[in-house]
């Protein structure tokens, strides 16, 4: 499933809304997650699961191709955890 | 890095302020999306959201575990996990958000 099948879901589910209106809801829901992470909060969705931001400290690291080492700054990643609810459904429970 | 963390409430109130639906609409609207998500997740499907990332399910074989504390050998199944991989958008914007 893509974004616009996830779109077009949600207008079949609700034809009292414009489908502009769908798009904005949609975009919004996955925006403010986005915007939520990149100020280093965490998205606690219950049930399904939550969005945080893991730091990965700086280290030495290697250029596979000439074997140099090259320094790899401190960075912060993206990171999901699967909420209980939704791991069980996955597995039939 | 202000640790803040936001729920359902905070995605349903943006949902509110950007397209003026009712706070309760537009709650049940971040449920809908939601639950459309995890029901093509359980059927198998790998769910591609451009700008965001891909959530994908991986099938794990059965393995032997070992309890930690006890050193005790426990069965594992196999079972089906969920991965999310964030698309490269959502980890040059993480990535600057949180620079120092």
């Amino acid at each position: 499933m893509i974004r616009s099948e996830l779109i077009q879901k949600i207008a079949d589910d609700n034809p009292h809304l414009y489908q502009r209106d769908v798009e904005k809801i949609v975009n919004t829901i996955f925006d403010e997650i986005t915007n939520a992470m990149a100020a280093g909060h965490r998205v606690e969705l219950r049930g399904f699961g939550a969005f945080s931001v893991k730091k990965r400290d700086s280290r030495m690291g290697r250029n596979p191709r000439t074997g140099e080492s090259v320094d790899v700054d401190e960075k912060h990643v993206p990171f999901f955890k699967t909420g209980k609810l939704l791991r069980d459904r996955l597995n039939g429970k | 890095m202000s640790e803040k963390t936001l729920t359902r409430m905070d995605l349903a109130d943006a949902v509110h302020a950007e397209v003026g639906l009712s706070r309760n609409d537009s709650a049940e609207l971040v449920e809908a999306v939601l639950q459309h998500i995890s029901d093509a997740l359980v059927q198998g499907e790998t769910v591609k959201i451009s700008s965001f990332g891909t959530f994908s399910v991986r099938e794990k074989a059965a393995r032997v575990g070992r309890n930690p504390k006890t050193g005790e050998e426990v069965p594992i199944h196999p079972r089906r996990v969920l991965t999310f991989r964030s698309s490269h958008l959502m980890k040059d914007r993480v990535s600057h958000g949180n620079k120092d």
